[in-house]
């Protein structure tokens, strides 16, 4: 089933959380909401499920209008970050519960919901947990009765709030894997919210990248990730290295250093500000021109198969106690040639730049 | 008086056994002694003293003594009323009760604050002054005197004052045990619920029921505790009738102040096992409540 969403706003007392946003779910996608805490994600989810009502705007469910609907309506499976199992109930009871809250004439017989309790805990692969409580489990084993629970009902739609949030990293990349695999045998439109980018990137058929109450890019994780439309979400998605700089010829100034790149697009004088991935940079020793941008090397990770290099930038910071942090990623081959020591003072020279045109409100903190 | 405190006793004992085990934590044994011997010493001048003196001044004159005064015919009535009055009240601040915290826990409203701090008002409230409200406003000088005395209802000294006053004094119990519990455990449960094709009514008896259970229990006990033995309030609305409106605390008195130790004492003996009785069965509901909710948010381990 398609999802809509339709102009929903949303305030907290003074908070806008949902600042006029429109979405289309296709029907049987995986789509991730991927955004820091606070950018409305799990609200909008919320307001989808039924449970958070907008102040204005629509949501529709099959192209129909659900936001009168009452939440148990809606058909939706809905799984929780705290998976919000039922205490007191076993995890057959837990799978169970919706097939028995089903009014008497719609709620299937004692035997065909065991049947169907089986088949689901199955699916889930934790048939031999039925009579456990859910305080016996362990975290990955809880969320997975969340969602068979979730499932019991049929609904036609599943959103998760993240689902992986409470558990460790380990468990978390199995579950990943796990969710992934489930949906393309399910095919059942699904939406899920998360702050962590890996976990939007890999599982997500699309991402749809939110801040501030505001759509800043949707696309396939490829797309997100290769083309970031806005800074927020070139700074978001992975590691990244900014510029401060302004338009001059062609090349860029930063402070008193230049790097060479022609922002054809923009105006001589533009205030902006540059991205460049880790690997995008290279590092060149410091022979006393301007060009490159000036930094020390402040400490050599070399255990991976490529070498990271942190960097302070030495540029126009004379007030301050410390520059500008840079992250550099090299070859072994590389380093070696450089002979890099830490305290080395050296340039950094990009290969690739996205520039953006500088305006005030730019979340380029990761 | 929070359940939060009081429900998780097994814990504190463990967390003792540990500290008292290891060299590194254990206090000098100077300090261990001391502190035992102030507080047993308390324990045994003030609070078991005067429970064995009850039952000893009761039995002072022989069974006999004691079994008549249990069932003289004023003393049987007062057992009556004292049960007939906890009947009511505690059912009565069952339902306030958890309408009360259901309402703080699940809900946001104006007022809310005030709502938690008048909860409160009959424990910080001497119950002579609660007493009086009634008289004040039911009594025949009061504000519904007239009415009341035209329509022929009667509640001031008969059985329907002593239920209200019953009722204002035992009001907090049930809802101050249960606000702290459900504010704890939020509406996760109630949301899947509601999201799995819940009713109202299926949440709340499937769902919220069974996990305040044993709050709820403990509210209730606590509640009935307080109601059978409550005198202050009661005292001003009855009017001290033998035979009609005297509860059992008010005939302990009575007795007592016509020197009729051994029957006063004997009726008190009752009370003191009702306060026993009591107590043995908060411990056990303790005792469960700690072994049906273990830790909430135990941290996850591997899956599978």
């Amino acid at each position: 089933m398609s999802i809509q969403v339709r102009n929903i706003r949303k305030t907290f007392g003074d908070f806008i959380a949902l600042d006029d946003v429109s979405l289309d779910f296709p029907a049987g996608e995986l789509v991730a909401l991927l955004g820091p805490s606070g950018c409305g994600k799990t609200t909008l989810l919320r307001i989808i499920a039924g449970l958070e009502q907008a102040d204005a705007g629509r949501v529709m469910l099959d192209g129909a209008d659900a936001s009168g609907t009452h939440v148990r309506e809606r058909q939706v499976g809905f799984v929780f970050q705290h998976y919000a199992l039922f205490r007191h109930m076993t995890v057959f009871d837990n799978v169970a519960f919706g097939m028995r809250m089903k009014p008497r004439g719609q709620r299937p017989s004692e035997k065909e919901t065991r049947t169907k309790v089986e088949e689901l805990l199955t699916l889930v692969q934790l048939e031999w947990l039925a009579d456990r409580f859910p305080a016996q489990l362990s975290g990955g084993q809880r969320q997975r009765i969340a969602l068979a629970r979730a499932l019991a009902v049929e609904p036609r739609v599943l959103l998760l709030d993240e689902p992986f949030g409470a558990l460790d990293a380990k468990v978390r990349k199995e579950l990943r894997r796990w969710l992934r695999k489930l949906h393309d045998e399910l095919h059942i439109t699904s939406i899920f919210v998360t702050h962590d980018q890996e976990e939007a990137l890999e599982v997500a058929d699309r991402v749809v990248l939110m801040d501030r109450g505001h759509v800043e890019q949707i696309g396939t994780p490829e797309e997100v990730y290769r083309q970031p439309a806005t800074p927020f979400v070139y700074g978001f998605l992975g590691s990244v290295n900014f510029f401060h700089g302004r338009v001059d010829g062609g090349n860029l100034r930063v402070g008193e250093d230049l790097l060479p790149h022609a922002p054809h697009e923009l105006d001589a004088g533009s205030e902006v500000i540059a991205f460049a991935r880790p690997h995008e940079l290279d590092l060149v020793p410091d022979t006393h021109t301007d060009t490159g941008v000036a930094a020390r090397v402040m400490r050599i990770h070399a255990f991976g198969v490529s070498v990271r290099v942190e960097l302070e930038g030495l540029n126009g910071l004379s007030g301050m106690s410390s520059g500008q942090h840079f992250e550099v990623e090299l070859t072994q081959q590389r380093v070696a040639e450089l002979a890099l020591a830490e305290g080395q003072n050296v340039r950094l020279l990009p290969s690739r730049l996205k520039v953006f045109q500088r305006n005030d409100a730019i979340g380029a903190s990761a | 008086m929070s359940a939060a405190t009081t429900l998780n006793w097994t814990a504190a004992t463990q967390t003792a056994d540990r500290f008292e085990s290891r060299e590194a934590t254990r206090e000098a044994p100077w300090v261990k002694w001391t502190i035992l011997g102030v507080s047993l010493t308390f324990f045994a001048v003030f609070l078991l003293m005067p429970l064995v003196a009850v039952f000893v001044e009761a039995l002072r004159k022989g069974w006999d003594t004691y079994w008549s005064a249990l069932i003289h015919e004023d003393a049987l009535w007062a057992i009556k009323l004292t049960l007939i009055a906890a009947a009511i009240s505690v059912p009565l601040n069952l339902v306030f009760g958890v309408c009360a915290a259901w309402a703080i826990a699940k809900f946001e409203f104006r007022g809310k604050h005030l709502l938690i701090t008048l909860i409160d008002l009959p424990f910080s409230v001497s119950p002579v002054i609660a007493g009086l409200i009634y008289v004040l406003i039911f009594g025949a000088q009061g504000w519904l005197g007239p009415w009341l005395a035209e329509h022929d209802v009667r509640i001031i000294f008969a059985v329907p004052g002593i239920v209200l006053a019953t009722v204002f004094v035992t009001f907090p119990f049930v809802a101050r045990e249960l606000i702290p519990l459900m504010q704890a455990q939020g509406r996760e449960e109630e949301e899947a619920a509601i999201v799995l094709g819940a009713n109202g009514w299926q949440t709340f008896w499937y769902v919220t029921l069974p996990n305040i259970k044993w709050g709820l229990l403990y509210g209730v006990i606590l509640c009935n505790a307080r109601a059978m033995g409550e005198f202050g309030a009661v005292s001003v609305v009855s009017g001290h009738i033998r035979g009609q409106t005297n509860t059992l605390p008010l005939h302990v008195e009575i007795l007592y102040n016509e020197y009729q130790f051994a029957a006063a004492f004997a009726v008190a003996s009752l009370l003191a096992l009702l306060a026993l009785v009591t107590l043995a069965i908060k411990t056990w509901v303790e005792h469960h409540a700690g072994s049906a909710t273990p830790s909430r948010e135990p941290r996850q381990d591997a899956a599978s």
